[in-house]
């Protein structure tokens, strides 16, 4: 059991580094190097930079170094909390993503509680009343779900929410608060704002989740050890909650560990139509004015977070299904 | 002949409909298999009839899409009626805009009936690269300056959405052809390599596959994408994307092949191949490649909804595809902002084809995998 946390913990550690390596990728390809690409922006607002400052700038980076050592130079700094400078924001990487990766955080998290608390009982109730009403709702839900990618789902819900009820969906917060520092009347407001992208990022998971569910307690209701159960004279739904419901959730709980990475993904493109203060929006300001630095910390960042997710989930699976344990020890 | 038809008992006919089955090829059997889940079937027409308007795109427009025209901004979609008093004469009611020259506002002026007609004369395109023609589907009836045929409305550069859509919709579909190709390559080539050689090879590509499947794809694409040079031409940004795209998409693929390779090589025909000293190259393509076509088929028409979803998120971002070209994504763009979209919701129009292509998919992928094992 313990080689397995292991193993899965070294992949993780694996994937984090090959995530590092893609985000350092992605701050080297605009042609010239990130300080002609400072000055030049320094220039374009007015200030310039000196030869010595500049100097000193490439020797912090090593540029004109090898790759691998800039890499290094780079990455050390990371490791020690040092993102580098915004040029654009002119501030520290750290402060201009500040709160904002929480709040994508606080939102795949959310969508993730919610896909799992909608799609396992909506998942035992279309496989238990199979071919019912309920069922064929449900279903016709989840192809929908499927279907309307979660951005364009966020901007129906916009409009609307705009033209019938006249108000603005997007933002975590309402205006008062939005500036306000935190407090419980923040926290809160908070609150009362996530469920809405929470469901529009889960949708399209739970769609999934609940088709994955039906198919897997469809094949565990036709077994034998059902059939003893009931004829022992077992209450219906102890029946299907005891037996069936546990051997199904196993495949369910295995593919928590690619809905994580999925939902992060997700919450970046629903976080520009809802205008929500999370990286996403600045991920993309950042892409397409060039600010490699904050760019490249987000991309590694949110890396970071879906692979912690992803380690999470495992551990979590592990826990949940006593077959694997016994299968590793 | 009647008589022989219906003159049968039932259980001589279930005899037939046996015999049949017993003798029909597997791609007979994969087909009536197919035939069987209604929802499949018309998906795979209605896909059909997108691919042909996809193919004849401009054949089907009306207006040249990239025509501006900022006194048309945000004109309303036309309704066409189809009898006035004459009888049967479909036609639209031209409004004709008008700057006011001393507030400078829009004036709706008067309002004009104009017939619309079949194989119309309009903007010159090449059909299919063969020859150039001047011919759409549908055109107005003499028209005058001024006046012309805007279905689905129009945006805020004056440019005829529906023309734009037609257009669009050929982008994007094409696109999501182009990125499963390259996926389906990659898939099968690292899935069999994976099941063939097995050892550290399958661990390798298999930890590979694990990863990606890990890491956060959309703003890895985003990254990617932003990094392409800004002078590169529109298809050089096409083919970019879908390569893009493709690298992050085959894994699903790769699993399939990888699976069903380690499954038939259990099979007891594949022994008889060897017995019989079949090659390797003439079992895997003879022998087991036929077998598991047909859940390769199924499984790409499971990726292409993917693809397309992918390729719209990044131009409706504006990472992806870039203006002048036209793709479901752009054309979304423009309905990103609430107070655009608030007044002219026809903007959002492009939502419809891109929800019923992605629903058509999953529906025949559905089908095609039910249909893949015709034995089962």
């Amino acid at each position: 059991m313990l080689s397995f946390v292991l193993r899965r913990f070294l992949l993780a550690i694996l994937t984090m580094w090959i995530v590092s390596v893609l985000s350092f990728i992605i701050i080297q390809l605009p042609p010239g190097d990130f300080v002609d690409t400072y000055i030049s922006q320094q220039a374009a607002s007015g200030s310039s930079v000196s030869a010595a400052e500049a100097q000193a700038l490439r020797e912090l980076y090593g540029l004109g170094k090898p790759i691998w050592v800039q890499y290094g130079k780079w990455i050390s700094r990371i490791l020690v909390g040092d993102f580098g400078e915004s040029m654009e924001w002119r501030q520290p990487v750290r402060t201009v993503i500040g709160d904002r990766l929480w709040f994508t955080t606080a939102i795949s998290v959310c969508a993730l509680m919610l896909t799992w608390g909608l799609a396992l009982p909506i998942g035992i109730y279309s496989a238990v009343k199979k071919y019912s009403l309920g069922d064929y709702i449900v279903t016709f839900i989840g192809f929908i779900g499927l279907a309307v990618p979660n951005f364009l789902l966020a901007l129906i819900v916009m409009y609307l929410a705009f033209v019938h009820f006249g108000i603005n969906a997007g933002g975590l917060f309402t205006a008062e608060y939005e500036l306000a520092p935190w407090s419980a009347g923040k926290a809160w407001d908070l609150i009362k704002h996530l469920p809405l992208p929470a469901v529009i990022l889960a949708l399209a998971g739970t769609a999934q989740l609940i088709r994955i569910m039906r198919a897997n307690l469809l094949d565990e209701l036709r077994r034998p050890y059902v059939v003893t159960a009931r004829a022992k004279g077992l209450a219906e739904h102890r029946v299907i909650l005891k037996y069936p419901v546990r051997a199904a959730l196993n495949p369910f709980a295995s593919s928590i560990a690619y809905l994580f990475p999925y939902l992060v993904s997700g919450s970046v493109i629903i976080s520009i139509v809802l205008s929500l203060p999370t990286v996403g929006p600045l991920l993309v300001r950042a892409l397409i004015s060039q600010d490699m630095f904050l760019a490249g910390t987000i991309v590694l960042l949110l890396g970071l977070l879906t692979v912690i997710g992803t380690f999470i989930s495992d551990l979590v699976l592990m826990w949940v299904d006593p077959r694997l344990r016994h299968q590793l020890d | 002949m009647i008589t022989r038809l219906f003159g049968r008992k039932p259980d001589e006919q279930g005899e037939a409909v046996e015999d049949r089955f017993a003798v029909a090829s597997q791609w007979q059997l994969t087909w009536w298999r197919f035939r069987r889940h209604r929802f499949a079937t018309v998906s795979a027409v209605i896909l059909i009839l997108f691919y042909v308007l996809a193919a004849f795109a401009d054949f089907f427009a009306v207006n040249d899409p990239h025509d501006t025209e900022a006194r048309r901004s945000y004109s309303p979609p036309q309704l066409v009626r189809f009898f006035d008093e004459t009888g049967f004469n479909p036609h639209v009611n031209v409004i004709r805009a008008r700057r006011d020259p001393r507030t400078f506002r829009m004036v709706m002026d008067q309002s004009s009936k104009v017939s619309i007609t079949l194989f119309a004369r309009g903007y010159s395109y090449e059909v299919l690269g063969l020859f150039t023609t001047e011919v759409h589907l549908l055109g107005l009836k003499d028209a005058q300056p001024g006046e012309g045929l805007y279905l689905l409305g129009t945006d805020r550069l004056g440019r005829d959405v529906w023309s734009r859509l037609m257009v669009a919709t050929r982008v994007s579909l094409t696109i999501g052809l182009v990125g499963v190709t390259i996926s389906l390559f990659l898939g099968v080539l690292l899935g069999g390599v994976s099941a063939i050689y097995g050892g550290a090879i399958d661990m390798a590509i298999q930890r590979t596959i694990e990863i990606i499947r890990s890491m956060p794809t959309i703003p890895l694409w985003m990254g990617l994408a932003a990094a392409l040079p800004s002078d590169w031409s529109v298809l050089q940004i096409y083919f970019a994307i879908t390569v893009i795209i493709a690298l992050l998409a085959w894994t699903d693929l790769a699993r399939v092949v990888r699976g069903k390779f380690l499954a038939l090589r259990e099979e007891d025909f594949i022994m008889a191949a060897e017995l019989a000293g079949a090659g390797q190259m003439r079992i895997i393509f003879r022998h087991m490649l036929p077998s598991f076509l047909s859940h390769i088929i199924a499984a790409t028409t499971l990726a292409l909804p993917a693809m397309i979803i992918s390729e719209t998120s990044l131009s409706f971002l504006g990472l992806g595809l870039r203006p002048p070209a036209v793709s479901w994504g752009i054309l979304l763009q423009d309905a990103q902002n609430i107070e655009a979209l608030a007044l002219a919701p026809w903007l959002l129009a492009a939502a419809v084809p891109v929800i019923v292509v992605i629903l058509a998919f999953n529906f025949l992928g559905d089908g095609l995998r039910d249909a893949a094992d015709p034995y089962g």
